[in-house]
């Protein structure tokens, strides 16, 4: 087969040592900045972007910058999970959903298990996705053409949908939440008509809630003032810390892979459409939590439950290089990041790109191979030592968490104000946790709220007010109709059990 | 002044003081950065802005230009707004550069918030940047006139993606419909690439995308360019497709359609600056200009490579603003 070979050639190219060394560092600074919450992947690829730029002029000197920036989005794909599970603090948006388990399993002092089961699911989602793009990208590359407006706003509705009721406990309640991150997102420029709205004249909102600074406020300083309250004792100390977790954690795993499969195609379709990993993680875990038998226990500390956010999460994450490959559209903030690389090294993204530059195709594919490989080893060997920082008394720990979330909510737009604005979410956190509310709803209608609302009026625009635009095709219709059937699923379910008991 | 004379370190003072006024004047007076300078991106990661502003971080940085090192940060909140007022608090901050789109004009205007050009010191106009008007190939349009033609028969239901709402795309679709009397829908995206993406597509009827962000999708056939909006035909003659560079491509005011906008790549410091330390940066960006790593950048993206600095980019920017405003009244596109 032809993409055999042309990976084999990719393969020769990713292996020189100076490559694979520029892998490790990458990979391993990725893990830093994932760690670090408001740093980010697309603001680490970001800085060292004008480094890799003389790099680039070298004869092969491209491949070589793609490939330590691209470990870095890989690293820090992975690195998101550690504080998610550690310290309920997503160091990524995309390891949101990972916190639900991941943390309680933390807590009930499984945190080794927690971390090994994320990676292994990241490295599982990231490994199919790249054999995706090895067979298929001439196939599922043109997909992405296929989405316009109707289209987006039809996938976030599905990830709407795959999520509301998760929550479990009152309905009421998720939807107050899920009304709240909605408002929260409608602050600052409205992108349809280019006005500012809610901003109530302070300069300060013009710019929004950035959602990064809500998530840290939210969970991480919520998370402290509640274990504050609880007699400043760390629950997962008693944390084992040698290598056999990884052993025993793998033991467990291919029970779920029923789960890792399904949301390794969720993140896949995600990253082509390009919708993101973050809509995935989410969507995933709420189809995962439908799905599985143990549905109900989710959020309570279940190994599916981690399994199923990080394995979309990666996936999405390695499939999003496909659209900025062949389309030259980014699929996350970090591969925009990395398609103006391409362009300050003279490289046109594009459809022309496989043709052309072969070489530094097929040799960032095979890297994705290598990197995540690299990436694996790197962090699992790290586990024991990840886990065992649960061991350090809650008194020491808890002002160090503190100063690195203000340290990140402060970097995400270096202004003082965002730092207040944690704290203001902090104390909404405790509250919301105190009164019951779910805070994922909140979260996620802050994260996406923007993007659907720009895209349902985009869509509403060019059918001049036609709803049947979100029928107009089969892909859009069945995007709503499968929408649609999620939401109203229990009722149903409880109709059809109505209809069968008296028949 | 008593006793000047007798005091040993005014001795040395004195004495390193005539040693400077021996060397030639400018090193002496020569104002350099002291710490490290923040290049403030009004606009998102990835886009035309920031991809320029990078790529001078990246000749400043490979060809040693700067003793200090440059970061750059965007600050897009607002339609750049966050970024602008960020810079006019930093009033007297030689450490700051920003780098300017249209939004300079059109965020004040359409938002209302508070900041004005005269806010910042004009340092220097890097160069412009080429709109073109671009329809799917797969469709019959091969001139503008034709295309033009068919936007009216179609009673409005023709539809323009662009970057961004009462901004520089909308602008230039609000004046081919009052130079046309054609009507369209107007709708906003992200990013240039995800519009060129969604005329591929066919998500949208037509585009007017800066070069860089379509050259692609133009070059793998998906799309046609109709027209430029500039005064005169893009430079560049290297061939980008088969048949055509990007000279081929007529400008819009020979095909009938007499619209001419070019958006301004051009940088900017706090005010309150010295006279000097405005003159550092405009050395620092000569520099970069005469690199061969700026000249292929250039070419790549077929700017327009007019370049101004002092007075003249002043009253440019000027007449710009000047412009805007009529544009944007005439568009409705003003803030109450």
């Amino acid at each position: 087969m032809e993409e055999i070979n042309a990976l084999l050639q990719g393969f020769g190219v990713a292996l020189s040592p100076l490559n694979l060394l520029l892998m490790f560092v990458g990979v391993i600074l990725g893990i830093i900045i994932g760690v670090l919450p408001g740093l980010g992947g697309a603001n680490g690829v970001a800085i060292l972007l004008p480094l890799t730029f003389s790099m680039a002029q070298q004869p092969g000197g491209t491949t070589s910058a793609i490939i330590l920036l691209s470990c870095i989005y890989w690293g820090a794909l992975f690195g998101g999970a550690i504080t998610s599970i550690l310290f309920n603090i997503p160091g990524e948006p995309w390891s949101v959903a990972t916190t639900f388990d991941g943390h309680p399993l933390a807590q009930q002092g499984r945190a080794g298990s927690a971390l090994t089961a994320a990676f292994t699911s990241s490295f599982i989602g990231a490994l199919i996705a790249v054999i995706m793009i090895t067979f298929l990208s001439p196939v599922v590359a043109g997909f992405a053409l296929r989405f316009g407006p109707p289209e987006f706003f039809s996938v976030y509705l599905l990830t709407f949908c795959a999520f509301v009721g998760m929550s479990g406990g009152n309905a009421a309640k998720t939807v107050a939440s899920m009304m709240i991150g909605f408002a929260l997102a409608a602050v600052g420029l409205d992108s349809v008509t280019g006005t500012l709205r809610l901003t109530f004249g302070f300069t300060s909102l013009l710019k929004g809630f950035d959602f990064l600074i809500a998530v840290i406020g939210l969970f991480g300083i919520g998370e402290i003032l509640e274990t504050l309250e609880e007699g400043l004792a760390f629950k997962g100390a008693s944390a084992r810390i040698n290598m056999k977790v990884v052993l025993e954690t793998w033991k467990e795993l291919p029970r779920y892979w029923a789960t890792s499969l399904r949301s390794a195609a969720v993140g896949c379709f995600m990253g082509i459409v390009p919708g993101g990993a973050t809509p995935a993680s989410f969507m995933s875990y709420g189809l995962a939590r439908r799905l599985s038998k143990d549905g109900n226990d989710f959020g309570s500390g279940r190994v599916e439950g981690v399994v199923a956010p990080e394995t979309a999460a990666h996936a999405a994450g390695t499939s999003a290089l496909l659209p900025m490959i062949t389309l030259g559209v980014p699929g996350s903030p970090t591969a925009a990041v990395l398609l103006g690389g391409l362009l300050i090294w003279g490289l046109q993204p594009g459809p022309l790109l496989f043709v052309e530059k072969p070489d530094f195709v097929w040799g960032l594919i095979a890297s994705m191979y290598l990197g995540n490989i690299a990436g694996l080893i790197v962090v699992l060997t790290c586990v024991p030592l990840f886990a065992a920082i649960l061991r350090i008394p809650f008194s020491i720990i808890a002002p160090v968490i503190i100063v690195i979330c203000a340290i990140g909510a402060y970097t995400v737009h270096n202004s003082m104000f965002d730092v207040y604005l944690m704290v203001v979410f902090g104390v909404i956190g405790y509250a919301f946790k105190k009164l019951g509310y779910p805070l994922a709803p909140m979260v996620l209608a802050l994260v996406l709220g923007d993007r659907a609302e720009e895209n349902f009026r985009n869509a509403i625009k060019g059918s001049q007010g036609d709803m049947l635009v979100f029928f107009s095709n089969g892909l859009v219709g069945g995007l709503t109709s499968l929408a649609l059937l999620l939401l109203f699923w229990p009722l149903i379910r409880a109709g059809w059990r109505v209809v069968l008991g008296k028949s | 002044m008593r006793n000047f004379t007798n005091r040993p370190w005014c001795k040395t003072a004195a004495l390193a003081l005539f040693a400077a006024a021996a060397v030639p004047v400018q090193a002496f007076a020569a104002w350099e950065p002291t710490k490290t300078v923040e290049f403030v991106v009004p606009a998102g990661t990835g886009g035309g802005a920031d991809q320029m502003a990078r790529i001078i971080q990246g000749i400043i940085a490979k060809n040693k230009l700067m003793k200090e090192p440059m970061v750059v940060v965007n600050k897009a909140g607002g339609a750049g707004a966050e970024g602008f007022l960020d810079v006019k608090e930093s009033k007297g901050d030689p450490h700051k550069l920003i780098i300017t789109l249209s939004n300079l004009f059109t965020t004040p205007l359409a938002t209302n918030t508070p900041f004005n050009w005269r806010d910042l010191t004009p340092v220097q106009m890097m160069a412009l940047d080429n709109f073109v008007l671009w329809v799917n190939s797969e469709t019959p349009y091969k001139t503008t006139k034709e295309y033009i033609a068919a936007v009216k028969a179609g009673g409005g239901k023709f539809k323009m993606g662009g970057t961004g709402s009462k901004q520089e795309d909308q602008i230039i679709t609000v004046a081919i419909e009052k130079q046309t009397g054609a009507k369209f829908i107007y709708i906003s995206y992200r990013g240039g690439g995800e519009v060129a993406v969604q005329l591929v597509g066919k998500h949208v009827d037509s585009t007017v995308n800066n070069p860089i962000e379509a050259v692609a999708q133009w070059r793998a056939g998906s799309l046609r360019p109709l027209c430029v909006f500039d005064a005169k035909r893009m430079p560049y003659k290297a061939k980008i497709t088969k048949t055509m560079s990007w000279y081929d491509i007529p400008t819009c005011k020979d095909t009938g359609l007499d619209v001419e906008y070019l958006m301004l790549r051009g940088i900017f410091m706090p005010g309150g600056v010295t006279e000097e330390q405005k003159q550092y940066y405009v050395d620092l960006l000569k520099k970069v200009r005469e690199t061969p790593d700026w000249k292929s950048f250039l070419e790549q993206g077929a700017f327009n490579q007019t370049t101004l600095a002092g007075k003249e980019y002043e009253a440019w920017v000027a007449r710009e603003e000047a412009r805007h405003i009529m544009l944007m009244k005439e568009a409705g596109f003003l803030a109450k």
